[in-house]
């Protein structure tokens, strides 16, 4: 089984965020980049199904040298081969896509796994927008994946339940939480995947699709009213919530 | 911008409320707007409480239970035969699979998970959060189409001064075997319970109830509220409560009318599931706890002090069990 994987490096959850002096993107001084959590589940799903179908898992990621870091963790948690395409100066989501797919039409994977979103952006649509682009069918936020031959039987989360869904190979699968539970990488195995090759790919010259306005930090316009535990506080309490919040 | 098309998804005899908060956002756009459903009309006549004066139906045999990809196709063909510019479609778990598809056959931008959109001289305009709801985009796309999707319970449905009559029309799609490669087997509801991503208030509770056996005090104010039960990340992985019920980073984005957050501290991936509520009421006894800063109302105390007194307060008024 051909298996591509599309991982993202993203900003720590925790990291502070604040606005770069273009006013239109995040100041990366000082931040702390990860591997976008969701990913490490699409990449674990990659090594369970080549432990299961044999084959190859390819870990690519679109970004700048730094990038490389989280192809180092795919590597070392198992994937055979690590791909980067060079960020161009100007991506939105679809250029992203686009540079992906045109990778992905090179090497004609059976299956390509991704996390269901990644923390920065949040927008939920590299899946579909691969999906799109390839002419394959893909599931989005998926919580159980098998793979019989060609065909695919996957759970994926709904509104109110799950959606039991089949399929049939090449597909897209965005990997949702609950999926699997991700390896850690070996202290050799560490060792090891810093000497590995990475190809570098340049993508061709993708027009973006979408252009950033503005960005800026929301104030937070919470009302903040705190109240102690007395018997009169909560009757209090209850009082705003009916009468000024009217939530109830 | 010419015109809006904007997808509209039927709940038995009702839209989803989606539908209405969609078509809602679509009418500020001050832009014709037409709506689309999907292989049956059931529910549009209803829509023209919110303002909606024409709805197409489109339909094929292979828009029966649902698919991305031939749902996307049909779409496209409604927007081209419509002659539509802008596709507005919710953000909930069919129209963020659906978007993208219908985005890259129209060649459009797709400004994703919008919380507000406005007609700025002829361009949308999206505020969109990013970075877990610590920073938000405004972005606009480059391109003649556009495709906008909503965040679900953002926007509220506006009735319109007088009803309108719907004049509902449907139209034949081209669609083959190849457009219809997912097919829905089975579809396993959460029996008995309701979901908080259809909740309009969501009661969680965190590490702060101390084990799975004191849920109950969340259980019982929920019941008394109408509320779905969820919970922080910390006591799903502790196995005390199902990840279906799980808000946050990791679990799933809400924007209830209420947010009640028991026992939770407010780490920033619970935050980024929950910050969009329009109120938001915590109860915790570490007063320095960060769910404090995001709260509207918020109570300093013990929760298996408070929780019981709260739930009998609020019952007097809600009458419910």
């Amino acid at each position: 089984m051909n298996i591509l994987v599309c991982i993202s490096q993203v900003p720590d959850t925790t990291t502070k965020i604040s606005v770069a002096p273009d006013g239109k993107s995040m100041d990366a001084t000082g931040v702390k980049f990860i591997l976008n959590p969701y990913d490490e589940f699409a990449i674990e799903e990659g090594l369970r199904l080549r432990e299961k179908h044999t084959g190859t898992v390819t870990a690519l990621t679109v970004g700048g040298d730094n990038a490389k870091e989280i192809l180092r963790t795919a590597l070392a948690m198992g994937a055979d081969k690590a791909v980067i395409i060079k960020d161009a100066a100007k991506a939105d989501s679809f250029t992203i896509a686009k540079s992906i797919a045109d990778y992905a039409s090179s090497i004609n994977p059976d299956i390509i796994l991704l996390g269901r979103q990644s923390i920065d952006h949040d927008s939920f649509q590299m899946a579909s927008t691969l999906g799109g682009l390839l002419s394959i069918p893909s599931i989005s936020v998926v919580s159980k994946l098998e793979i019989t031959g060609t065909v695919v039987s996957a759970e994926r989360d709904v509104e109110g339940g799950k959606e039991v869904l089949e399929a049939s190979l090449p597909i897209v699968i965005s990997a949702q939480k609950g999926l699997n539970d991700p390896r850690y990488p070996k202290l050799p195995d560490i060792m090891k995947a810093k000497q590995k090759p990475i190809e570098e790919i340049t993508p061709a010259a993708i027009t973006a699709r979408v252009d950033v306005v503005a960005m800026d930090i929301p104030a937070t316009a919470r009302a903040n009213k705190v109240v102690g535990d007395t018997d009169a506080d909560i009757a209090e309490f209850v009082r705003l919530l009916h009468e000024e919040a009217k939530v109830f | 911008m010419k015109k809006v098309l904007v997808l509209v998804e039927s709940k038995g005899t009702e839209l989803k409320r989606s539908s209405y908060e969609a078509i809602t956002a679509a009418h500020s756009l001050g832009v014709p707007v037409v709506g689309v459903a999907l292989g049956s009309g059931n529910g549009v006549a209803t829509a023209g409480e919110y303002g909606l004066t024409e709805c197409v139906v489109a339909e094929h045999a292979l828009l029966n239970g649902y698919s991305s990809q031939a749902a996307a196709k049909a779409i496209v063909q409604i927007a081209q035969s419509e002659g539509t510019d802008v596709v507005v479609i919710a953000a909930n778990s069919t129209g963020k699979e659906l978007a993208p598809r219908v985005a890259v056959l129209l060649n459009a931008g797709l400004l994703a998970d919008s919380v507000a959109i406005t007609n700025n001289g002829g361009t949308i305009h999206a505020t969109r959060p990013v970075f877990a709801g610590k920073a938000r985009q405004t972005v606009k796309a480059a391109t003649e189409n556009v495709v906008v999707t909503l965040r679900p319970n953002v926007f509220t449905p506006k009735k319109a001064e007088s009803q309108a009559t719907v004049a509902v029309r449907t139209q034949n799609v081209t669609l083959d075997d190849t457009d219809r490669k997912v097919v829905v087997k089975e579809i396993i509801r959460n029996e008995g319970k309701l979901d908080v991503l259809e909740a309009d208030i969501i009661v969680s509770g965190g590490r702060g109830l101390k084990g799975p056996e004191n849920f109950h005090l969340v259980e019982a104010l929920a019941s008394k509220l109408g509320a779905a039960v969820g919970a922080s990340r910390a006591v799903v992985d502790a196995g005390w409560r199902p990840h279906n019920e799980q808000v946050g980073q990791t679990g799933k984005t809400v924007s209830p009318s209420l947010y009640v957050a028991c026992g939770i501290s407010g780490a920033v991936q619970h935050l980024a599931g929950m910050s969009s509520s329009k109120v938001i009421v915590a109860i915790n006894k570490d007063k320095d706890a960060p769910i404090f800063k995001v709260a509207d109302y918020g109570i300093i105390g013990d929760v298996f002090d408070v929780l019981p007194k709260l739930t009998t307060k609020v019952g007097e008024i809600t009458g419910k069990n």
